[in-house]
């Protein structure tokens, strides 16, 4: 409890970049949800895949090694724009792949409620396991694109140039998937389609354009969300994807999934949380206390904190 | 193409077995059962030795996974297929059974015959503990919660350093044999029998349930669930139930468990193993007993079988996941056709009205 106390501006800090990392892999869960209603299982492997695109630039495109040396000015922020831009991209791409392999044909079938959820769960063993055989299941270390330097103390907090990085440049690509969302035609396609599946496609939706556009979004924030997690954490492995998914899906259902207002805030709440939990009853309870809130929020509140605005503004 | 699509094994099977007389049945019946009872054998001629799994013996493998997914499937089959309830943490009631198993089987004199009892009443008080506040969610919310539940089973069993913590709990006692039947390490045979005999039971039970009022009720509860309270029955009531007694079936898979392979550790519990067992449940085809089973078959068969391809194979069992459920997406044995009809009906006049 002390250590709460003591720390408590640096725990917010740390937690706030965490939780923006949360926010962005939940946005591709709520947006599938928000189309399709269904939980996009193999989304944890979409992130996967945009970690190692995030190292595999760095490392074998622009020639940084682990534990290379520091790099500075102008080689850095293209770097950091290449990787972002190859991150997000694999994603989106391998997104698009999941759309087209395990829901594509079910969905124009017409098929059972669960059989696209198996087949999601099929095509993240294929990825996964595709993964682990191409890196012979070690961890993979990435170059330290940023240092991990403090910029600046601030009641106490370090703040990190990495963790400063998450906190700045994430809520930019949220905005502009926010802008996206609600001001263009293709925005506003999605919404469409998430509020009255039938009706869209009566008023000349393309629905098969719209759910790819909406995996592809749905995988560029994810990918996002790899890039920001490497230059935080600077490793990878084929099952990485796993826990940060399981916590990922949990801030989406924990703001009110398929509402992506719901995705930003429960993804800030989950990785508060999770910190102060972790700094509070050690690391090894954070991530029963973050189940535990989860089951207790959705008990009370049964469709997430943000479950009035979920039938109005659905995605 | 569309005749083989249209193709329902499970409806030809049935047409049969309804215009065969009571005696016939009961011959069949008891065949079928004797023919699954060989099983254990069926490893030991040299032209069936195909069936011999790289690593364990065949009659290992007919233990675990086999015997034990075909159980927890059919367990948790009430709870997804009947009652249409998405259950994502089965394996929490697995693992109690098992550490009930193992601390009682450790710590006290009692054997696992006496232990079994316990360990489902355990599980049972643990679906209700569950079951009562989170049976009023539905659908997805629900299964993040049980997905949240069986996680916190697992954490909580590797971080309680007196129960193992992660190196688990070893030296769990044998059962005490039996009939004569030596259960151990070296007679795998045993707990093959002792596990068809529970699958027995359990089949048994979900076919007189299925045609009394909680089976109707269940049916009615998936297909329209407002419906069905309005029309008077205790939706919430019939829910639990289903809950608990697919927690009773995953529980006592979980003594057998810790009793066979002796050691538990919280790895052997991991959410993988829900997903595999529902997987089970949707691959053979959801909600019927026979797919239930032959999807069990299959899915915990073939992992083992390929294992010569060591590191391919779970991408293999990922492909045939995908392609499977693709082409035939209500499983390999779908339900009833009677049972699929309302639910098809209404959409058609949804989409024609």
């Amino acid at each position: 409890m002390h250590t709460l106390f003591t720390q408590f501006w640096q725990l917010t800090f740390s937690g706030t970049a965490q939780g923006f990392i949360y926010i962005l892999i939940s946005l591709g869960y709520t947006m599938v949800y928000g189309v399709l209603r269904m939980i996009n299982f193999a989304n944890s492997e979409i992130f996967m895949f945009g970690t190692f695109a995030t190292i595999i630039t760095a490392r074998n495109i622009l020639g940084h090694q682990p534990n290379g040396p520091t790099i500075h000015g102008f080689t850095l922020i293209y770097s950091l724009l290449l990787c972002l831009i190859a991150s997000m991209l694999t994603s989106g791409i391998v997104a698009l792949l999941v759309e087209f392999v395990a829901y594509r044909r079910l969905r124009s079938r017409g098929s059972n409620r669960l059989a696209p959820l198996i087949s999601a769960i099929g095509m993240s063993i294929v990825l996964s396991e595709t993964a682990r055989l191409l890196t012979a299941s070690r961890a993979v270390p990435a170059p330290e694109l940023l240092a991990k330097k403090s910029l600046a103390t601030v009641l106490g907090a370090n703040l990190r140039v990495d963790q400063v990085m998450v906190i700045l440049v994430a809520p930019i690509i949220y905005f502009f998937l926010q802008r996206f969302v609600n001001r263009t035609r293709l925005g506003k396609a999605i919404r469409a389609v998430s509020m009255s599946e039938e009706t869209a496609k009566l008023m000349g939706v393309n629905l098969n354009r719209v759910i790819s556009a909406t995996f592809l979004i749905g995988g560029l924030m994810t990918g996002a969300a790899a890039f920001f997690f490497e230059t935080v954490y600077e490793a990878t492995k084929f099952n990485i994807g796993f826990n940060l998914g399981i916590a990922a899906f949990t801030a989406a259902v924990l703001g009110g999934i398929g509402n992506i207002k719901g995705a930003f805030w429960g993804g800030l709440f989950l990785g508060l949380l999770e910190t102060y939990a972790s700094a509070v009853l050690g690391a090894q309870w954070k991530a029963i206390t973050v189940f535990v809130v989860l089951v207790l929020v959705l008990l009370f509140r049964p469709s997430g904190l943000f479950g009035e605005a979920v039938q109005q503004t659905r995605v | 193409m569309s005749k083989l699509r249209d193709f329902n094994l499970r409806d030809w099977g049935a047409s049969h077995w309804a215009g065969w007389d009571r005696p016939r049945r009961v011959i069949f019946v008891l065949a079928v059962i004797a023919l699954v009872a060989l099983l254990p054998f069926a490893g030991n001629f040299s032209f069936t030795n195909i069936l011999n799994t790289p690593i364990s013996s065949y009659a290992d493998v007919l233990v675990y996974p086999i015997g034990m997914f075909v159980l927890m499937s059919l367990g948790l089959n009430i709870v997804v297929g009947k009652s249409g309830m998405l259950d994502l943490g089965y394996v929490a009631f697995f693992a109690i059974g098992a550490y009930t198993m193992g601390v009682l089987g450790i710590h006290t004199h009692l054997n696992t015959w006496e232990i079994l009892p316990i360990g489902m009443a355990l599980a049972m008080v643990a679906g209700v503990i569950l079951g009562v506040p989170s049976l009023r969610l539905r659908g997805d919310y629900l299964a993040i919660v049980t997905l949240g539940f069986g996680e916190i089973v697992r954490l909580i069993a590797l971080n309680t350093m007196k129960i193992g913590g992660p190196n688990g709990l070893s030296n769990i006692p044998n059962p005490p044999p039996i009939f004569g039947l030596n259960f151990d390490l070296t007679n795998p045979k045993a707990f093959f029998w002792l596990i068809f005999v529970m699958i027995m039971l359990t089949i048994w039970m979900i076919r007189r349930l299925s045609v009394r009022r909680p089976g109707r009720a269940w049916e009615a509860i998936r297909q329209d669930e407002d419906a069905a309270e309005l029309m008077g029955v205790p939706t919430l009531k019939y829910k639990i139930w289903s809950f608990v007694l697919g927690a009773a079936i995953g529980g006592a898979a979980g003594v057998v468990y810790a009793a066979k392979t002796l050691y538990i550790s919280p790895d052997a519990f991991t959410f993988n193993i829900s997903v595999l067992i529902l997987s089970c449940i949707v691959f053979g085809g959801i909600g019927n007993i026979w797919g239930v089973i032959v999807g069990g078959v299959f899915l915990a068969y073939l992992p083992e079988r390929i294992r010569f391809i060591s590191d391919a194979r779970q991408l293999i069992f990922g492909l045939t996941m995908l392609i499977i459920m693709n082409f035939r997406p209500d499983g390999l044995l779908p339900r009833k056709k009677r049972e699929k009809m309302v639910h098809s009906n209404q959409k058609s006049a949804v989409k024609h009205g």
